[in-house]
């Protein structure tokens, strides 16, 4: 049962074309991530849900019923936008208190819900504070409470961390989702950062240029990525051309010096997918690409190396476990297990 | 000119190899402020110590300025009621033309700010055009319409048989107070106009999505964070219109004086220049106080949230 749907949603401003034919349901208590590049159109389609553009074409619907005709004011979402939009001039109370002014809540039970809703994301005590005196992290807290004390239906969220450092965001990108999970509101997330995308979303929703790419759970679409554009934009990728050979007994899929049995249905050349984790390296003997280390960077946890491999350019992460690793300059095989390859019809290039 | 130019890069080039470069780079500032400083002292300071001074003077019918110190002039203006009256009105008209700006003046900044790009640079510049023409010009406009019998609109409404006698417009006060709100306006709207430019675009979205209407937005929301714009705005057209001199003079001539009109018919008219002084004085007194205090009210009151 979906609870947010939206069907075959277009947005046109003029000639351009922001969202087209877009078809999403999200069921209740699910949290998911619109994700994509700049303009590919995610933020569109947030508004429209929002009510703060209307669609070209097609329908949205919320818990049966169509948003068409309802005033963004009327449909009961809480919005946390990139900027806050704090009111300046207004105390964190009389900010999250707004929302249940609005909706004629007695003075009494304002007063207790915006207690809880400060407690909640851990800010009792700056009650008094005006947002100008808070920190970015803060402020993003005070946006959040104001979005969820009205009880939203949907939670919205355009790109909320965008602005924070790097460690702060690991740490809200957590508590965003115990809080999210805690009071299982639905909740649909904008933003161009994959890993807050993975890190929080049932389900993430790639974008580009105002089309659906995928719609999966983190694992799949990293894993199964079902277009080049997902591939290369959810986490680094190898690509090495490869070519179909069903003229041999055995067909097999042949790779410079290497070679495995061919896919089902597919004949000519392709291109091969493969992540750079997944990539090992392999003695002479093994079936691999020949390749040269061309660069080591130690990055802590990990090491990265770039290949030049007989099939173009390569990079293999590998965990620093304590083993010994190949060293610049030094010839190797690369080496990964047939399950981890994607093969993707037609030539190099996306 | 080459040779000085020269020099002077040598020896900033060579400062920083001296010994004490900070103290000859905190001393720089003092000669580059000096040609200001004195074209300061020269324009300002000194014209205005003469005339406090010579509101102290002595002023005879037959004798001319006698040169002695007095308190004659500041005792008139005490004594006599007639005073009170002018300032009363000079700053009953600077005070209504304020409200009249900030009414008018806010809204339309508002309006013009949420108008799309081709129009909003169109339609500000409809705003502060008149600001290219000179304020004896566009005053001069209104009477032209308002002017007795002559004045167009009076000439209209009186032919087309909705009025019998001409709107009176020129010689009244809300003839100069209209007037002056007018004139003012492009001050109250770069003003709030500014306070607008500092307010986040996504607020208003906001203030929406937790179930506020228009109405509400733009009073609770948007009129207290540009509040400070409207009331610096207020202090520019209340500073301006209490020293007003051309549009009280054209729409209220002599019949209707204001201070400023009034220390110019005694310079110029009475010949009696020290009154003149005196009031002129006093004029720029009580708007220093009234400037001061207002601003140090807005300060304290909003400075926990702007900063």
């Amino acid at each position: 049962m979906s609870f947010l749907e939206l069907n075959r949603v277009s947005k046109r401003f003029g000639d351009h074309v922001a969202v087209e034919d877009i078809s999403l349901s999200v069921a209740k208590g699910e949290f998911i991530s619109l994700l994509g590049p700049s303009g590919c159109g995610k933020t569109t389609t947030l508004q429209m849900i929002a009510g703060f553009v209307d669609p070209s074409a097609g329908a949205i619907c919320l818990n049966g019923r169509d948003l068409g005709s309802v005033k963004p004011a009327k449909r009961g979402l809480g919005i946390v936008f990139q900027s806050y939009a704090l009111f300046p001039h207004m105390t964190a109370a009389e900010n999250i208190a707004f929302g249940l002014e609005m909706r004629g809540v007695p003075r009494a039970e304002r007063e207790v819900r915006v207690r809880d809703a400060l407690a909640m994301v851990g800010l009792d005590g700056y009650a008094d504070r005006y947002p100008r005196r808070m920190s970015g992290g803060q402020q993003q807290r005070v946006a959040l409470a104001r979005a969820l004390v009205i009880k939203p239906d949907v939670l919205l969220l355009d790109e909320p961390l965008s602005n924070l450092d790097a460690k702060l965001r690991e740490d809200m990108q957590i508590e965003l989702r115990q809080i999210q999970r805690s009071i299982g509101t639905t909740t649909v997330l904008v933003t161009h950062d994959q890993t807050e995308a993975m890190a929080l979303s049932d389900r993430i929703v790639v974008m580009s240029k105002g089309r659906i790419e995928q719609i999966g759970t983190p694992h799949e679409t990293y894993e199964k990525p079902a277009s080049a554009f997902v591939s290369h934009f959810l986490g680094k990728t190898n690509e090495f051309p490869g070519e179909v050979d069903r003229s041999a007994p055995a067909p097999r899929l042949v790779a410079g010096s290497c070679h495995w049995p061919a896919p089902a249905g597919i004949s000519g050349p392709v291109t091969i997918t493969v992540r750079p984790e997944k990539v090992g390296f392999g003695s002479e003997s093994d079936n691999g690409l020949k390749a040269r280390i061309t660069n080591r960077i130690f990055q802590g946890n990990h090491w990265l190396f770039q290949c030049e491999t007989e099939c173009g350019p390569a990079i293999v992460v590998r965990q620093n476990a304590g083993e010994t690793q190949p060293v610049e300059g030094e010839n190797v095989r690369l080496v990964w297990r047939a399950e981890d390859m994607g093969i993707r019809p037609g030539g190099g290039g996306r | 000119m080459s040779g000085s130019a020269s020099v002077t890069a040598a020896q900033e080039t060579a400062a920083p190899a001296s010994a004490k470069p900070e103290r000859s780079g905190a001393r720089a500032p003092w000669p580059l402020l000096l040609p200001a400083f004195i074209l300061f002292i020269a324009v300002v300071i000194v014209p205005l110590a003469m005339t406090i001074l010579l509101s102290f003077h002595n002023w005879g019918q037959y004798t001319g300025i006698q040169f002695v110190i007095t308190l004659k002039n500041w005792q008139e203006i005490w004594s006599d009621p007639y005073f009170y009256e002018m300032f009363a009105r000079t700053f009953r008209i600077a005070g209504l033309a304020t409200l009249f700006a900030a009414i008018f003046g806010a809204p339309e900044a508002y309006i013009l700010n949420r108008m799309r790009t081709p129009w909003k640079g169109f339609f500000l510049l409809v705003i502060l055009g008149p600001l290219l023409i000179s304020v004896v010009a566009r005053t001069l406009g209104w009477a032209l319409l308002f002017g007795g019998n002559n004045g167009l609109v009076n000439k209209a409404l009186m032919t087309l048989g909705l009025m019998d006698s001409p709107l009176p417009f020129m010689f009244t006060e809300t003839g100069v107070i209209i007037a002056l709100a007018h004139v003012m306006m492009p001050f109250m709207v770069l003003s709030v106009w500014a306070a607008l430019q500092r307010v986040d675009p996504q607020i208003e979205n906001a203030a929406l999505s937790l179930g506020a209407g228009q109405m509400t937005i733009i009073r609770r929301i948007i009129l207290p964070q540009i509040m400070p714009g409207v009331l610096s705005g207020g202090i520019i057209v209340f500073a301006l219109s209490a020293s007003a001199f051309a549009t009280p003079s054209i729409i209220g001539g002599r019949r209707l004086k204001v201070a400023a009109t009034l220390a110019y018919d005694e310079f110029l008219n009475t010949l009696n220049w020290p009154l003149g002084a005196a009031v002129a004085v006093l004029l720029l007194i009580a708007l220093v106080l009234i400037i001061v205090g207002s601003n140090a009210i807005i300060e304290r009151r909003y400075s926990e949230v702007f900063r």
